[in-house]
């Protein structure tokens, strides 16, 4: 079968994803005068945090704030390099090589490259809570998602709830628009405040301080905050009804509700990195797995990049500069950096990262998400897909079940479409909080390529060569023969 | 949901959920566009056949999986509402046939 989607068999770079990190490593590289190709999953270019920057409908800008335009900046320029776009692609794998395997609205490519930049960024935290699946409940990442690309939010009453800068954000849009929103929970715990104040002066010499203490006054002085939020439940039967609490530990009065939304900070993206093999570790204070990376974003893997949040959370400008020292040294590598110039050209955007960097330290503190809220009990579900509970993950705990791979073999967990996306971070602190050892002697799920669902009639319609052909029966899922 | 007042215009897009005729704009997700029409559930889940609608917007927790033109667990999140489309609630597993 021929495909209708324009692409050439091997490009200098592929990079994947088109968030800030994809869009500035691309352009860098296109400008270098490098052949880049961009694989994204989303229809147009800006990542989620930029989400339809070059098309939001909504006809105020004020609503969403300067800096979500900084995103349609970055797709001009991307735009104006000649960097190659290709728009709902979805990578099932990466093989040395380096090999992409990548599905295009169901048609499957093999595309080759020196090297690969992971620009896949981050997602939301899990926030396992007792009701957390029912309709009405979402992260708030998915409610501004909403708001950016279709102008839809709520409608009724609406409870924010969780900790971090994203949660204050999303508020004061949602005031700027007219939406309902019934109270804030905030849920950081206060004991961060001590842990947390050490590193104010970093903080306040950053860009980031100003503009945190504007949003945070926006909101406060138009909307019910309630601070010390200890336990939150979602209730209701087909959907959400109401939002019950503790505060300080004690119980407050529900509050009616069609719709929670809850966030406690991002966490990187390390399906891709992790089934490529690159070396991962815990990060103690951001508590999450992240690739190991060198100064300018190489894993441990030659000629497999991260850049942007997927490599350690630092936000949209970080990444915008995390990603121009990636595309430097790629470019270096290939050529096209005079000898000698490397570290000169990247000395600009190194000072920029490192003043942000150093403001992210009092975040990352202030915003650690309390430990009920990441390592659930009871009968919370865990794993969403398979719909396991905390108390049936500690139940095989305690009849030795070890660890994340061993758990989906007990319950599945982990083993449903999202493959373990969602629940990774949680079943690993869980099992650990339950044996009372180290996350990192837990370890995470093994992820296996293609770590997207594709069909088998994909793998067998793809067009190639013998060479690429066995790449691709190297990536054939257990079980299944070319 | 609702749409907020602020917007531009957009064309118009009519399809279909589980046979009723919806109305939402060029651009919207297939999940944008059936919640700013208040339709749903999105899906039922395997084990306990408990309503799901999205969660993440994102790609990340497939809690979106509906059918889409008799295809089965496509992320509705993903995929871009058109013309005519045919959009159904995916009950349970995805059916061995789509
Ligand atoms: S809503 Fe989470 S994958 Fe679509």
């Amino acid at each position: 079968m021929t495909s209708h989607i324009e692409y050439e068999r091997r490009y200098d770079v592929v990079v994947i994803g088109a968030g800030p990190a994809g869009l500035a490593s691309a352009t860098s590289l296109a400008e270098a005068g490098l052949n880049v190709v961009v694989l994204d999953e989303q229809t147009a270019p800006g990542g989620q945090i930029y989400r339809s920057a070059t098309r939001s409908p909504i006809s105020d800008p004020k609503i969403l704030g300067t800096e979500y335009y900084r995103g349609a900046e970055l797709v001009a320029a991307f735009e104006a390099s000649g960097a190659k776009y290709v728009p709902q692609a979805i990578v099932w794998s990466v093989s040395p090589g380096w090999d992409v395997g990548v599905s295009v609205r169901g048609h499957s490519f093999l595309i080759s490259a020196d090297a690969v930049i992971l620009a896949t960024g981050a997602q939301e935290r899990p926030f396992p809570i007792p009701g957390w699946t029912l309709p009405g409940v979402m992260t708030a990442g998915a409610a501004q998602i909403l708001l950016k690309t279709s102008g839809v939010v709520p409608d009724g009453e609406i409870v924010l709830a969780g900790c971090g800068p994203l949660l204050w954000l999303l508020a004061a849009q949602y005031l700027r628009a007219n939406a309902k929103i019934a109270c804030v929970l905030d849920t950081t715990p206060r004991s961060n405040w001590t842990k947390a104040i050490g590193y104010l002066p970093g903080f306040a010499l950053s860009p980031l301080a100003a503009k945190g203490a504007k949003l945070l006054l926006e909101v406060k002085s138009s909307t019910r905050v309630i601070a010390n939020v200890d336990s939150i439940k979602a209730v209701g039967e087909s959907g959400l009804n109401a939002v019950e609490f503790t505060r300080n530990g004690t119980t407050q009065k529900p509050i009616g509700a069609k719709t929670l939304l809850l966030h406690q900070g991002v966490i990187p993206n390390v399906n891709l990195s992790m089934a490529i093999g690159c070396e991962h570790v815990w990060d103690d204070t951001q508590l999450c797995f992240r690739p190991v990376t060198d100064e300018w974003g190489e894993t441990s893997k030659r000629g497999i990049f991260v850049a942007g949040d997927g490599a350690w959370i630092g936000g949209a400008v970080v990444a915008e500069h995390a990603a121009r020292l990636t595309a430097l040294k790629v470019a270096d590598r290939l050529g096209k950096i005079a000898a000698g110039e490397l570290s000169n050209r990247a000395s600009r955007d190194r000072a920029a990262k490192q003043r942000l960097v150093r403001g992210r330290a009092f975040l990352d503190k202030l915003y650690t998400p309390a430990k009920q809220f990441r390592v659930p009990e009871g009968e919370t579900i865990v794993c969403r897909c398979e719909e396991v509970t905390a108390r049936q993950l500690r139940d095989v705990v305690a009849l030795g079940c070890a660890g994340p791979n061993q758990a989906k073999a007990f319950l599945r967990c982990g083993m449903g479409p999202c493959q373990g996306r969602m629940c990774g971070v949680t079943v690993t602190e869980t099992i650990a909080d339950a044996r009372k050892v180290s996350v990192e002697e837990v370890g995470y799920y093994n992820i296996r390529f293609p770590i997207k669902p594709i069909s088998l009639g994909e793998f067998a319609a793809i067009p190639t060569t013998d060479e690429a052909m066995k790449t691709v029966v190297r990536e054939l899922p257990p079980g299944v023969t070319s | 949901m609702t749409r907020i007042a602020s917007c531009k215009s957009r064309t118009q897009v009519k399809f279909q959920f589980n046979g009723e005729t919806l109305t939402a704009f060029n651009g919207d997700s297939v999940a944008a566009a059936l919640l700013a029409s208040n339709a749903g559930p999105f899906r039922t889940t395997p084990v306990s056949h408990a309503p799901r609608n999205p969660y993440c917007m994102m790609g990340i927790c497939f809690d979106c999986l509906v059918t889409i033109d008799g295809v089965g667990n496509r992320q509705a999140c993903l995929c871009e509402v058109t013309d005519g489309m045919q959009v159904e609630t995916q009950l349970g597993r995805r059916d061995i046939a789509k």
